[in-house]
């Protein structure tokens, strides 16, 4: 089988280029390959044990199928007739009994970890309760014991256990940090989903939305912020300061008229849509604008403000936020506001 | 219908009537014939598998690099919509049907389907119902909330063109064509096969049909009738799915899958099938372990329906079901491990000639046990939190449809295209679809595992960069168009072949076991002469040993009872399509009054269904006995 040979051949460099690619494994804060907290370690944990299972099935497969296959190629003028074999009942066990051997192998920790899951720290007096609500295409974290909403940004305490409760505003949505956690829907009322996740180590993580909810939802992302106990409560507190509007009145009031008739800021507005309170200290605008001119795919959060509110749908098509111009503010005090919204910082 | 009649009977039904022959179209439109309703399905199931080829090529081409704008996101919904839809319901589905009609009848040792109108029935009414879906396309957008069409985002409040109606209108239809062919194939089985074929006798393809068509039973009900209330929330404003009137989307997921996971049933067993007849063939040994794979096949159909609910570990069933539900899915591994094994221990012994269909098939064993694997993997609830929805999953998936059921198709295609055209596809030709289609597979679709990892989850219309995405998903795309490839040398292939000499022999890979290759390529329209006697598993191999260059007649040559061609079925089909679409368009606002009228009073609807009805009973009104073929004729051959 010449053949056979000259494409394993082909397909040498090419495996041994992927092999590489693959070593990188993805970046710290997105990859489930890289877990940054103890509920994405235990499922990695399973991963791993049923990846190792599995490749050694694969490698039993692939050596008997490569053995049968070059062993027992018919040769040029073989005539006579094989052994029409009916079966083995001793073969038929054995591969009955082994896989089923390592089922049970693998159900075991995966029953006791489903179990573990069901935790969810809910009656938890230690865990910060946390309600996440899936818009289309945004988040909305309801901080309940501490009076808080805010949007895109999830701002969590290291170590301690967080304790969501999970509902969507409007379709299916899938709330997804895969450096901390596994995934769990969104469900309207009737279906409200809890679960927990913690992060012992400081940083940003990426959080993604996971189940189709219309054209944007490849842009349904989110930042979730670790940070040390000390600043959770400082910003919290920094949270719940009275609203900073614009320093030029006739901008406050567009603003005000505008903006704020589904927006909110502190203690003014609705919160129909994201929060915008201390906007400019958020990792990203509309969850995909990066704010950190340091990086290639980033840039000044003002720049990106201006980016969103010149062309919202351009950003992420399909989303309900009206073009400010439709709403009839000119691009002068589009700007404006983007300039505001960029020093509306939070310590 | 189809029965024989002997020669004894004073007065057979039918005879002495005359019959009308069609030729050309009219032909095609009349048959009732399994064979040419083989090639129906072939080329329809082939036409629709290419609309949703281009539709993966056009995917991959915007997912070639980040931030890429040759698609918008509304139209790159659509397409993953259609492609899953169109792959799944128009596009395997109907080959897999081409070759249970174009080879069943024929390994059991009978003239025809058990009922030949309703066969040609369920090809019309699949046809017409895949096209109705794809003229989506042209009538104000496709369906775009996926081919789950997961409320509420199917729900007429966020998806407001007329996509999603036709799909749950478009798929209803195709779908009573399915379970009409899968009635008719049980109907088939349990009672036309030839003397002597007992059931522990039946080639493994008929018997992965005869349980497919079980599954087909039990499962499409399912989806009938959440079609049914999805088509009632968007149309007649019921309130099912509808969550602002109470409705439960959670509902709709359940009954989606009850009837989803056991389709991927459907569709990978009749692979199994296929695979189970080609290696015994070109290894010239029986299937290793028959018995087994007999009892794997009920095993996995059985377990089939009681997994679905792993399709939703995600949507918050609580850790009870989510338990249930991975151990049973992990046990799935454990009938699925047996026939992986019999096959490689078929071939142990054996003298294995790699043919086209067999390089398929030998493909098909190890790219299959990936997808297995995978499987198993997605089982444990825990990791799947975080495999669901992202490329593992859909790297998963492909890898058992694709690597799965179309490799085995592939291998179906090739090995009983001579006995379907009575022409041999070219073997180079053959060979060069194999490795360009399987390299080009792997290409595409290893590499989504690990994007899956890396936190890519599925159905985004971009990515951003920097995420460490961009090489492997320019891979995949690589890949995909390599497959590409791969298909059109097989267009190429089916070209050149069809304008050589129709010259194939009875059995032509001389190998041949069962007894569809006991008569010749094409087969006649009566295929056997006289009905066949079975005296063991591998008929035509038994006899072969025995000496003997045919079969044992078990009757002696008399007149044969046909079936009467008839267009019946098409213009039932043709109503359906009309009612449909009438109903699909009954509260639009059209711009004349007189199409408003039409529409809105349900006439357009009246009038398709009265069409239909009126096929319906016409055809019960008027006796058709068939006709004969009488010896004579049968000699003069």
């Amino acid at each position: 089988m010449m053949k056979t040979w000259q494409a394993v051949k082909r397909l040498l460099p090419m495996m041994s280029v992927f092999a590489l690619i693959l070593a990188g494994c993805g970046r710290e804060d997105l990859s489930v390959l890289r877990p940054q907290g103890p509920v994405a370690e235990s499922s990695l944990g399973l991963i791993k044990l049923s990846i190792t299972i599995m490749i050694v099935v694969l490698l039993i497969v692939f050596a008997i199928a490569a053995f049968v296959m070059i062993r027992f190629r018919r040769k040029p003028n073989q005539t006579e007739i094989p052994e029409q074999v009916e079966g083995s009942f001793k073969l038929e066990i054995l591969w009955t009994v082994i896989p089923l051997i390592l089922v049970v192998v693998l159900a075991i920790p995966t029953v006791k970890q489903v179990f573990a899951a069901g935790n969810d720290h809910s009656n938890d007096k230690n865990a910060v309760k946390v309600k996440v609500t899936g818009h289309q295409y945004w988040w909305e974290f309801e901080y309940g014991d501490y009076g808080v909403i805010t949007a895109q940004d999830l701002v969590i305490p290291t170590g301690k256990d967080i304790a969501f409760e999970l509902i969507t505003k409007d379709v299916l949505h899938s709330f997804w940090v895969p450096s901390l956690s596994g995934k769990i829907d969104t469900n309207p009322a009737g279906t409200i989903n809890r679960f927990s996740f913690s992060a012992p180590k400081e940083g940003v993580y990426r959080g993604k939305c996971a189940e189709l909810c219309g054209p944007s939802h490849g842009f349904m992302e989110f930042k979730v912020k670790a940070v040390s106990n000390e600043e959770f409560e400082k910003w919290i507190e920094s949270r719940k300061a009275p609203a900073v509007l614009p320093e030029d009145p006739a901008l406050a009031k567009t603003f005000k008229d505008q903006c704020l008739q589904c927006h909110a800021v502190g203690d003014q507005g609705i919160a129909n849509a994201p929060d915008l309170t201390g906007i400019g200290s958020r990792e990203a605008i509309a969850g995909i604008l990066i704010n950190d001119d340091t990086r290639e795919d980033g840039a000044p959060v003002e720049e990106n403000l201006k980016t969103w509110l010149h062309d919202p749908q351009s950003v992420k098509p399909g989303n309900l936020m009206p073009n400010p111009k439709d709403l009839g503010l000119s691009d002068a005090e589009i700007d404006g506001i983007a300039e505001y919204l960029a020093n509306y910082k939070l310590d | 219908m189809a029965h024989a009649h002997t020669l004894n009977s004073s007065k057979p039904l039918g005879h002495g009537s005359s019959v009308k022959r069609h030729t050309g179209l009219m032909d095609w439109i009349t048959t009732v014939d399994h064979k040419k309703i083989a090639i129906l399905y072939l080329w329809a199931g082939g036409l629709f598998f290419g609309i949703g080829g281009l539709e993966a090529i056009l995917i991959r081409i915007q997912l070639i690099k980040p931030m890429n704008d040759f698609l918008d996101a509304q139209t790159f919904n659509e397409l993953i919509t259609m492609h899953g839809t169109t792959m799944i319901f128009l596009g395997v589905m109907p080959v897999i049907f081409a070759l249970m009609n174009a080879v069943i009848p024929l390994q059991i040792g009978a003239r025809d389907v058990a009922f030949p109108f309703l066969n040609a029935l369920g090809f019309w009414t699949f046809l017409f119902g895949g096209i109705l879906l794809n003229l989506s396309w042209i009538m104000g957008g496709a369906p775009d909330a996926g081919w789950t069409s997961y409320a509420p985002l199917s729900t007429s409040t966020y998806s407001t063109t007329h996509g999603v109606d036709f799909y749950t209108i478009g798929l209803q239809i195709a779908g009573l064509g399915t379970l009409i062919g899968g009635i008719n194939f049980l109907a088939t089985i349990i009672t036309m096969r030839a003397p002597g074929m007992s059931f522990m006798r039946m080639p493994m393809f008929a018997w992965t049909t005869f349980i497919t068509s079980a599954i087909i039973l039990f499962a499409f009900p399912a989806i009938t009738v959440g079609l049914v209330l999805l088509t009632f929330d968007r149309i007649l404003g019921a309130n099912f799915f509808e969550v602002g009137g109470g409705g439960s989307p959670v509902l709709w997921q359940h009954i989606f899958w009850i009837f989803g996971h056991p389709e991927v049933y459907i569709l990978i067993l009749p692979a199994f099938g296929i695979i189970s007849e080609v290696i015994p063939t070109f290894s010239r040994k029986r299937l290793f372990g028959y018995s087994s794979m007999v009892f794997a096949t009920i095993l996995i159909a059985f377990l089939g329906f009681m997994v679905w609910a792993h399709h939703m570990f995600t949507t918050g069933l609580g850790p009870v079901a989510n338990a249930l539900f991975s151990v049973s899915t992990m046990l799935i591994a454990v009938p699925t491990g047996i026939k992986i094994f019999n096959w490689l221990f078929t071939m142990w012994g054996g003298q294995v000639r790699f043919t086209t269909p067999n390089l398929f098939a030998a493909g098909f064993i190890p790219t299959f046990t990936m997808g297995g694997v995978t499987g198993v993997m997605l089982a444990s609830a825990p990791a799947d939190f975080q495999f669901h929805d992202t490329y593992f999953v859909v790297a998963h998936f492909h890898y058992v449809i694709v690597g799965g059921l179309v490799l085995g198709l592939f291998a179906g295609l090739h090995y009983w295209w001579p006995k379907m055209f009575g022409r041999m596809l070219s073997e180079s030709l053959g060979k060069w679809t194999f490795w360009t289609f399987i390299l080009g597979f792997h290409m595409t679709f290893f590499v989504q595992h690990f994007l899956g990892l890396m936190g890519m989850q599925r159905r985004v219309f971009t990515y951003l960069p920097n995420q460490q995405f961009d090489l492997l998903n320019l891979v995949s795309t690589i890949g995909a168009f390599l497959m590409g490839v791969g298909m059109i040398i097989f267009l190429i292939n089916i070209y050149l072949t069809s304008r050589r000499p129709a010259d194939a022999s009875n059995d032509p890979w001389e190998d041949g076991r069962t007894l569809e290759w006991t008569i010749p390529s094409p087969p006649p329209e009566y295929n056997f002469k006289q009905t066949p006697l079975v005296r063991g598993i591998d008929a035509f191999w038994k006899e072969k040993t025995a000496g003997h260059t045919a079969m044992t007649p078990a009757e002696p040559v008399g007149s044969i009872h046909m079936p009467s061609a008839t267009a019946i079925p098409f213009v039932m089909s043709v109503g359906i399509f009309i009612a449909g679409l009438g109903f699909m368009f009954s509260r639009d606002e059209f711009g004349n009054a007189f199409m408003s009228f039409l529409f809105n009073n349900y006439i357009v609807t009246a009038l398709g269904l009265l069409i239909t009805f009126g096929a319906m009973l016409i055809r019960s009104l008027y006796d058709d006995h068939g006709w004969h073929i009488e010896p004579e004729e049968l000699e003069g051959r």
